[in-house]
């Protein structure tokens, strides 16, 4: 026998291989995209076709609710693997011209002594996307916003890759080194709280997190307020936000005290 | 008559050897997290050592197994020298290239993405070429098996195929086949993003490709259990095999229908309709029906062995079975294992009963049952049996066998059942460390604890079968004599057309898979703005 007896209704396997198997899934097809979606309580198909569209999952807009308006912006940056990559020296010779305007709360070096953040070595991806948030209004602040609206995207491009440039501030912190606090190492897997570290450093870097050893405790402490009363909203998917609200006051002293304690040569290099 | 010893030994030596490692990063991935172990503190450790558990217990131990029995299936059921053994040798070495290529990025923490890959989590891209290279090589051996088996039927034109043969080259269309929806997913999505070329990924379209794959995966993992079951089984316990019919008919029926059901994994995935989540449950319903054969079947042919042996009575019968024999022990436990495993996944596949499981440790506790159980067991034990033929030389120490297969079934059996139970209380699977010390879940340390005791037990198991295989390779020579397959109790002399080829079922699995899947891919693909951005894993 060849296969050209095999693929024919005189044969016996083959009328009933190929019956059962397409009669299962007619049934199967007509319980789930017909009798199923008309047993569910709340259906209200307009037709059959209406039933089988929405079993099928085709994309369906209802159009008499209205979209939710959208009151507060939230931060547009897209940031690709070329965005910021191998600036020319040129490049961070600009933005070390334009970083002039920045030296009053920053410091002339990138390094703060105004409870501002220190910018000397932070990652390029983060000085870049908080620019442009302060530049479109996501993130708001009463002195910082001014100096960011009139900024273009290669200026903010400049200003990143100059500040990433610089090297990071020494180790001149005068508090004694504190243990690392349960918050920053392990978070809190009941609460939905992954550790700080996992993103900010001490254990790993994420994309578009700083790292936050010896910055400004009083600053660190300030946003993670801000994210948990959603002041601030700028983190994409609401991710600080999430984390700050389910925080304890306790755990936002205790991380704001602990990365301020650390010295910024210990930051793990990935970059 | 087993003519390429040395590439079936490569086979099983490098698939052991991986699955030694890897069974280690497991008992450790247990310890860790559990109340006896200290949080990881870099909890990115421990999602490395599970990409790389689950890589090679995944892809590349049980496509060893099944690609070096198939050989030896090829060359002793056909009895007939294996045609393209350069070919072979080809496809070992692409996988042992694919396999360092993997686990060197998973080793420096570049992949830590599991083995399911989870866009848009994006690893290095040499991991997923890796992957790429292991698939490739087993496509090899795919083609041989199929090529072999022709040569055979031209030398023997109208002869029933050897049931061995029939199977075996089942399973690897069925892995050829299943294999190409990851394959879809890495080729056109996620390599792509993984190479730079693209910044943006459809998650919902690639999880769709992924459940393709993952779901027939287990059946091309469980095709070598089987194929011992029915053709090893009845031999080594001086039986036959109760029905050489229903014994075709499972391995077509696990054809047919083991593809068109992998959206049950999807159940919680909104971007799939009702409509196909229910035909992909009341598909998975029906690959129960191969499965039930199966027992049926071999119980028959073991009470045959029994009965043969001076079995009487209703149940007196299993009395006689020779139990000594590491054979008969592995067919016992893995049945047992199979029947706490097969009921399990009932559970998984009904969609509402899933709602209450679904991605807690439950799920892990299921397919480490049913795969890690019920199927590696008998891998050991057709690694037992066929060793004297591969080396030439006697496994001498039964003792040490039998003592080692019961540890793996009673290590499986700690391991999973209080994975199981804590699944039930809620446990969610994919975490480096939970807080015990917490009154909500404090009550389920006890059964985690009890679960890492399983897995170390498991590591003893593996550590023993690894010494007893290396002891075997320097026993005593002995003449094995040929490797024969388990014989019916009604000898096929003639089998129709269509439970002797393939062709049939072949097409039938191509066509349900379009109309349980075409849909959704094609309306996933079409979509516009169902993609987001990658997640680079270990960027900055």
């Amino acid at each position: 026998m060849s296969t050209r007896d095999l693929f024919t209704f005189r044969n016996r396997h083959f009328t009933i291989g190929v019956g059962i198997t397409a009669a299962i899934l007619i049934v199967t097809a007509v319980a789930g995209f017909v009798v199923l979606p008309f047993a569910q309580p709340w259906a209200r198909f307009t037709s059959i076709w209406d039933a089988i569209c929405s079993a099928a999952g085709v994309p369906q807009r209802t159009t008499s609710v209205a979209a939710q308006a959208q009151d507060k912006r939230l931060s547009e940056v897209v940031l690709t693997s070329r965005t910021l990559s191998r600036p020319s020296q040129e490049a961070i010779g600009r933005g070390a011209t334009l970083a002039q305007r920045c030296a009053i709360c920053h410091g002339p070096t990138g390094i703060s002594r105004a409870d501002s953040p220190n910018l000397a070595g932070q990652y390029a991806a983060v000085i870049y996307k908080e620019l442009h948030d302060f530049r479109s209004g996501a993130r708001s602040n009463a002195v910082m916003s001014p100096f960011a609206v009139n900024l273009t995207d290669d200026e903010i491009a400049d200003l990143s890759n100059y500040y990433a440039y610089l090297p990071r501030p020494p180790a001149y912190h005068p508090t004694p080194l504190l243990p690392k606090p349960n918050i920053v190492i392990y978070g809190a897997p009941l609460r939905g709280i992954a550790p700080c570290g996992a993103c900010h450093g001490s254990l790993d870097n994420k994309t578009g997190s700083p790292w936050l050893e010896g910055q400004s405790e009083a600053y660190m402490k300030a946003q993670l307020q801000a994210f948990a009363s959603d002041e601030r909203r700028n983190d994409i998917s609401q991710q600080m936000r999430n984390i700050a609200r389910a925080l304890t006051p306790q755990e936002i002293e205790a991380a704001a005290a602990y990365y301020a304690s650390q010295p910024p040569d210990v930051v793990k290099a990935v970059d | 008559m087993l003519a390429n010893r040395k590439l079936i030994l490569a086979h099983f030596w490098f698939a052991f050897a991986l699955f030694g490692v890897a069974l280690t990063l497991g008992a450790w991935q247990m310890f860790i997290r559990s109340p006896i172990g200290t949080w990881l503190s870099n909890p990115e450790l421990y999602y490395r050592s599970l990409t790389a558990h689950g890589t090679v217990m995944g892809y590349v131990f049980p496509t060893l197994v099944a690609m070096g029995f198939g050989y030896a299936i090829s060359e002793s059921a056909l009895e007939q020298r294996l045609v393209g053994v350069r070919w072979a040798w080809t496809g070992f070495w692409l996988i042992v290239v694919g396999s360092v290529m993997a686990v060197i990025p998973i080793a420096l923490g570049r992949a830590s993405v599991l083995y399911t890959f989870y866009p848009p989590l994006i690893g290095n891209v040499f991991y997923y070429l890796g992957v790429v290279l292991v698939v490739v090589g087993s496509w090899i051996w795919v083609a041989l098996m199929s090529i072999n088996l022709r040569v055979w039927r031209r030398a023997h034109p109208g002869a029933p195929v050897p049931l061995a043969m029939f199977a075996n080259v089942a399973g690897s269309y069925l892995w050829a086949w299943t294999a190409v929806g990851a394959a879809l997913e890495l080729l056109l999505q996620i390599i792509p993003v993984a190479a730079g070329l693209k910044n943006t990924i459809d998650a919902g379209l690639a999880r769709i490709f992924f459940s393709w794959t993952l779901h027939a995966i287990v059946y091309f993992w469980l095709m070598p259990t089987y194929i011992a079951y029915y053709t090893i089984v009845p031999r080594a316990i001086g039986g036959r095999v109760y029905s050489d019919t229903m014994a075709r008919i499972s391995f077509i029926l696990f054809l047919v229908v083991a593809m068109p059901i992998g959206m049950h994994h999807t159940f919680a995935d909104p971007q799939v309709g009702a409509g196909f989540k229910f035909i992909h449950s009341a598909f998975t319903a029906l690959v129960a029906l191969p499965t039930l054969l199966t027992v049926f079947t071999i119980c028959a042919s073991v009470e045959i062995a029994a009965r043969l042996r001076g079995g009487r009575g209703l149940f007196g019968w299993i009395r006689a079975l020779p139990w000594d024999n590491p054979m008969m022990l592995a067919l016992a436990f893995s049945f047992v294992m199979l029947g706490f495993g097969g009921a399990g996944g009932l559970i998984n596949m009904s969609y509402q009963l899933d709602a209450s499981i679904h991605n807690t440790q439950w799920i892990t506790g299921h397919f480490h049952l049913i795969f890690g159980g019920a199927i590696v067991i008998i891998y050991f034990a057709i690694a037992y049996d066929l060793w004297p033929h591969l080396t030439g030389r006697e496994l001498i120490d039964m003792r040490l066998i039998r003592t080692q297969l019961w540890l793996w079934f009673i290590g499986m059996i700690v391991t999973t059942f209080p994975w199981h139970w804590v699944g039930i209380l809620g446990m969610p699977r994919r975490m480096a460390y939970f807080d015990f010390g917490d009154p909500a879940i404090a009550p389920q340390a006890l059964s985690v604890i009890l679960s890492v005791i399983g897995g170390f037990i498991l590591l003893t198991s593996g550590i023993l079968f690894l010494v007893i295989l290396a002891r075997g390779m320097r026993a005593p020579q002995a003449d094995a004599g040929a490797y024969r397959f388990a014989l019916a109790v009604h000898q096929p002399t003639i089998v129709p057309v269509a439970l002797n080829t393939h062709a049939l079922w072949v097409a039938l699995m191509i066509v349900l898979t379009i109309t349980n899947y075409g849909y959704p891919i094609l309306n996933l693909a079409t979509s516009a703005g169902t993609s987001v951005p990658a997640v680079y894993v270990g960027a900055q």
